[in-house]
């Protein structure tokens, strides 16, 4: 298991920019400043503020989120694996640094109808190279891996960023 | 998309600087200026290329939550359930994939506790099970996707 992550503790005024910054950056020349008046604090003080979150990692990043449709990774697989608990932790940070890889969790299982543990998201043009890329995952976890999936994502029904509320 | 917009993307994908005037800045090292990157910027949202612009937070370290939801729809019930599912603004997105489980959304709330209660409620509006599957650990998550001609 993860050791827990560092909480960062958000006082009223943080609130309140994630608030005002979850759907998004104004599209303006001065941006933290659009939100400082906003809330009423400075630019200044927005920008020291998200510059704090980013280093607590309560922000992963500022910057954009392509729709991989629209770049031409239709085809989204996402590969899951039954891997003895035992080694799982060992063979996830090795599927984890695969190139094409993006995201590569352990989660918790519901068997007998979800028996998989390990998640590993594939984005490729197409499925044969999906297809190929599992292959090359299952290589590497070998006998470890009793079972495993390819599910494709067909639609996206919702896309939206957290959303807190006051 | 032209070779511009395909810079534009591959680049604050990486990252937007924190500064008084970010587009500026951001835009000077692609060779564009600060009117030219908001405009694109703009329009990429628009034409739906991005779907964000901006701060991507953690919600586990704002004290909040999140985690990875499944449940198996039957497809004549398919759209009903999207729709209950969508409603409730605690689910982040939602995946239509196929498979058995076929829907597959975010929940994240503000502490613990909401995401039993949002399953509990996507359960009563539904009729149907909710699979919860929170991570237990996280080996990679570094989404970046090439844009390319």
């Amino acid at each position: 298991m993860n050791a827990p992550a560092p909480r960062f503790a958000p006082d009223s005024t943080d609130r309140a920019i994630v608030v005002a910054t979850q759907g998004g950056l104004p599209l303006v020349a001065r941006p933290y400043h659009a939100i400082g008046e906003q809330i009423s604090v400075s630019g200044e003080e927005v920008m020291a503020r998200l510059a704090r979150m980013l280093e607590a990692g309560a922000i992963r990043r500022i910057g954009a989120v392509p729709n991989h449709y629209a770049l031409g990774y239709s085809a989204n697989g996402m590969s899951v694996w039954d891997v003895d608990d035992e080694h799982v932790a060992r063979l996830g940070r090795v599927v984890g640094e695969l190139p094409f890889v993006t995201h590569c969790y352990e989660r918790v299982r519901h068997p007998p109808q979800w028996p998989y543990n390990l998640f590993a998201m594939v984005h490729a043009r197409t499925r044969d190279e999906v297809e190929d890329k599992v292959g090359y995952i299952a290589a590497i976890l070998g006998d470890a891996a009793r079972a495993r999936a390819v599910l494709y994502s067909t639609r996206i029904l919702k896309k939206t960023g957290l959303r807190l509320t006051d | 998309m032209d070779s511009v917009d395909r810079a534009i993307v591959n680049a604050l994908q990486q990252g937007f600087p924190v500064s008084e005037r970010p587009f500026r800045d951001a835009g000077a090292l692609l060779g564009l200026g600060e009117d030219e990157l908001i405009a694109r910027v703009r329009r990429l949202l628009e034409d739906r290329v991005l779907t964000r612009f901006g701060p991507l937070y953690q919600a586990e370290r704002l004290g909040g939550a999140y985690a990875l939801a499944a449940m198996r729809v039957p497809q004549a019930d398919f759209e009903r359930v999207a729709a209950a599912v969508n409603a409730l603004p605690e689910v982040a997105h939602n995946y239509e994939r196929d498979h058995e489980f076929n829907m597959w959304f975010v929940l994240a709330t503000e502490t613990l506790d909401g995401i039993a209660r949002a399953a509990g409620q996507i359960e009563r509006n539904t009729g149907l099970p909710v699979y919860l599957m929170p991570k237990r650990e996280e080996f990679f998550v570094g989404l970046n996707l090439a844009a390319t001609a």
